[in-house]
């Protein structure tokens, strides 16, 4: 493999680790707070990108409004599976609102069936995000420089956000725990509002972002990349933001360069990430910046 | 002891007689829904052996059943229809003349799926919870993706078709032999389950999705029950695998997708998880209603026909039931007698006698 080529892959490799960093974000947080697998999370990608499509190709809005309208309703949309499906399950036991969760991103792919129908659509992306540079033999789509960017500069304000914030103190208590923080006066359904809204904010951009990336749109496409993040949160060590971010990358890089220098084995991609998980869950369960629970007997 | 002997000859024996019955009156199409619902219990039942009764949420059924499907496609098909569905690349040489009967097949579609079980089960099963849930998701994945990568076994995504279904039960030959065995696997696998969780092993199991620590400290090998558990499960899992495969007659690594667990794992929790006659009853009324709502897909009173409505419909349902009625159908409990009488007798009692 020359040089060029290795660069190459290694850029993919950070503009796909960004998306799943970003996505992971969103199960991170959830999973801190309601200790629960948010599995509608990834179907958000798949809200944002078909949103993002039809404001373009119906309304002929211009990109940057049909991107910020598809990031608000995915915010809104996420709130509300919050509210209707897992509120109402707050005191039930957790494999319960697990399964409510399959249940609504069983739903919504399903109404994603019947609204936008089967067949794949291509998405138009904007040529902002199109233009290839040629950098010493090198090509490189513009997108790929954005990703990473735009990353970064959203995780810097989640982290203050979260660090400096009220709100941010209280998401802190409540994830600590739910009940005292509760008692302490902390608007605990609120917060959890907050938290699901950030993280499906954060979903849909990594959604638009994905949809750009892999211009194909079918309701059942946010399925693998959920798990791949969800994946990418665990590895990092889950409710950790910082855990996400490197779990993501991780996965991310390792996956692009995988195929890269093993094509042979590139059928077995999808498998990879899986693999990864277990070895990394069987040497250190909590993930790799996870932090060790105390048990209680 | 005696009593409950009796009761579940009782029910064996009218099984047999609704069999008859329905084999001949109901149509073909009909028939063939009547056999998804029996391997549909085969796969409810074994899944809540792990997921309901020992209380690991283990997610990797999808992977089990491919297992079995494969062993016993690639066991009972012919050197002929093998050469015909491996045009692309020939299969390994040693597989290529195999040709075995249909129960040896079927049985051995379970052994292997059993020791897959086993292979995966003694690594993750010291994982808890969620770690447990999405390490075996990926266990079922990864054997997805290795079904997808084995050209020469496999036959890759191609898949494999022309799967011949048995035409005799028991050395005899009749016309639903197929109906037949599955029911007769499906009778086998609920009552070995009951006998299994009413054993002192079925309690040590209960006993550790109660509280782990305190089975722990009662004497319970809490890896060694998970395990054989797992192990179980995921035999009756590729046995049913195995019907399926004869039931479709094609099958491909596609089929075999996490969204098959999610299927069943949510036949499990409608009937109520640790319920075998909760799991039993929901996967038929399930795999009934799913066909019956397609009359929403071709559109109705009016309405034009809408594609992918039955699933939005369905999936409603499901998030109906659990939001209101979370403990599903039977809860914990089993259908028995006495609650039957029970029930009828709450009709006729007094309300003063009913509350005692």
């Amino acid at each position: 493999m020359t040089l060029q080529e290795f660069l190459q892959n290694f850029a993919n490799g950070i503009s796909l680790g960004s998306l799943y960093a970003l996505i992971a974000i969103g199960y991170t947080m959830v999973y801190g707070i309601l200790r629960l697998i948010n599995f509608a999370h990834g179907e958000m990608i798949m809200v944002a990108a078909y949103i993002a499509f039809y404001t373009v190709f119906i309304f002929s809005m211009p990109w940057y409004i049909s991107f910020f309208i598809a990031i608000i309703i995915t915010t809104i949309v996420g709130i509300l599976v919050e509210r209707l499906a897992y509120k109402p399950l707050r005191s039930s036991p957790r494999v319960t609102i697990l399964i409510s969760a399959i249940g609504v991103s069983f739903f919504l792919q399903n109404l994603g069936i019947v609204l936008f129908t089967g067949r794949p659509k291509a998405f138009q992306v904007p040529t902002l995000f199109s233009q290839v540079y040629t950098i010493k033999g090198v090509n490189i789509v513009s997108l790929t420089f954005f990703i990473p960017t735009i990353t970064v500069v959203l995780l810097i304000l989640l982290v203050y956000v979260i660090n400096n914030t009220k709100i941010g103190m209280a998401m802190r208590a409540v994830a600590k725990d739910y009940d005292t923080s509760s008692l302490m006066g902390i608007d605990v359904n609120k917060i959890i509002s907050v938290t699901f809204g950030i993280g499906s904010a954060l979903a849909a951009i990594g959604g638009i972002m994905w949809s750009m990336k892999f211009p194909q749109l079918t309701p059942t496409m946010g399925l693998m990349p959920g798990l791949k993040c969800f994946i990418a949160a665990v590895l990092g060590g889950i409710g950790n933001i910082t855990g996400a971010v490197v779990g993501g990358f991780i996965l991310g890089l390792t996956e692009i360069l995988l195929v890269a220098f093993l094509p042979d084995l590139s059928g077995y991609r999808d498998a990879f990430a899986f693999i990864l998980l277990i070895l990394i869950l069987l040497v250190k369960p909590t993930g790799i910046l996870g932090e060790k629970i105390a048990e209680k007997v | 002891m005696k009593r409950k002997i009796i009761t579940s000859l009782i029910i064996i024996g009218i099984v047999i007689v609704i069999l008859i019955l329905l084999q001949n009156t109901l149509g073909n199409f009909k028939l063939r829904i009547l056999n998804l619902a029996g391997i549909y219990v085969i796969f409810a039942v074994s899944m809540n052996l792990i997921n309901g009764f020992t209380g690991q949420l283990a997610l990797g059924h999808a992977g089990f059943i491919a297992v079995g499907a494969y062993t016993y496609t690639l066991l009972v098909m012919d050197s002929d229809l093998k050469s015909m569905n491996f045009f692309l690349e020939p299969i390994v040489p040693f597989l290529s003349s195999v040709h075995w009967p249909f129960l040896p097949a079927v049985i051995m579609g379970g052994l292997l799926a059993g020791l897959a079980g086993l292979l995966i089960g003694a690594p993750v099963l010291r994982l808890r919870g969620d770690y447990l849930a999405i390490a075996t998701l990926g266990f079922g994945e990864i054997i997805r993706t290795v079904f997808t990568n084995t050209q020469s076994i496999t036959n890759g995504s191609l898949g494999l078709k022309a799967i011949p279904m048995p035409k005799s039960f028991l050395f005899i030959e009749m016309k639903n032999a197929f109906t037949w065995w599955v029911w007769t696997a499906v009778i086998i696998t609920v009552i070995f389950h009951f006998l299994l969780v009413s054993s002192s092993y079925g309690r040590a199991l209960k006993a550790i999705r109660e509280d782990e620590k305190a089975a722990e400290a009662m004497g319970v090998n809490i890896f060694k029950h998970k395990v054989w558990a797992m192990v179980i499960s995921s035999f009756f899992a590729g046995i049913g695998g195995a019907l399926l495969a004869s039931l479709m007659t094609t099958i491909d690594p596609l089929m075999f997708r996490f969204t098959l667990t999610f299927n069943i794992l949510l036949i499990v929790v409608l009937g109520g998880m640790g319920s075998i006659s909760g799991s039993v009853i929901s996967a038929v009324v399930v795999t009934i209603l799913m066909e019956w709502l397609r009359f929403l897909d071709q559109g109705f009173m009016g309405l034009p026909e809408i594609p992918g409505l039955r699933m939005v419909v369905f999936s409603t349902l499901l998030l109906l039931v659990v939001l209101f009625y979370p403990r599903g159908l039977m809860g914990n409990e089993e259908l028995s007698w006495n609650k039957i009488t029970k029930m009828f007798q709450r009709f006729h009692m007094q309300p003063r006698e009913v509350r005692k």
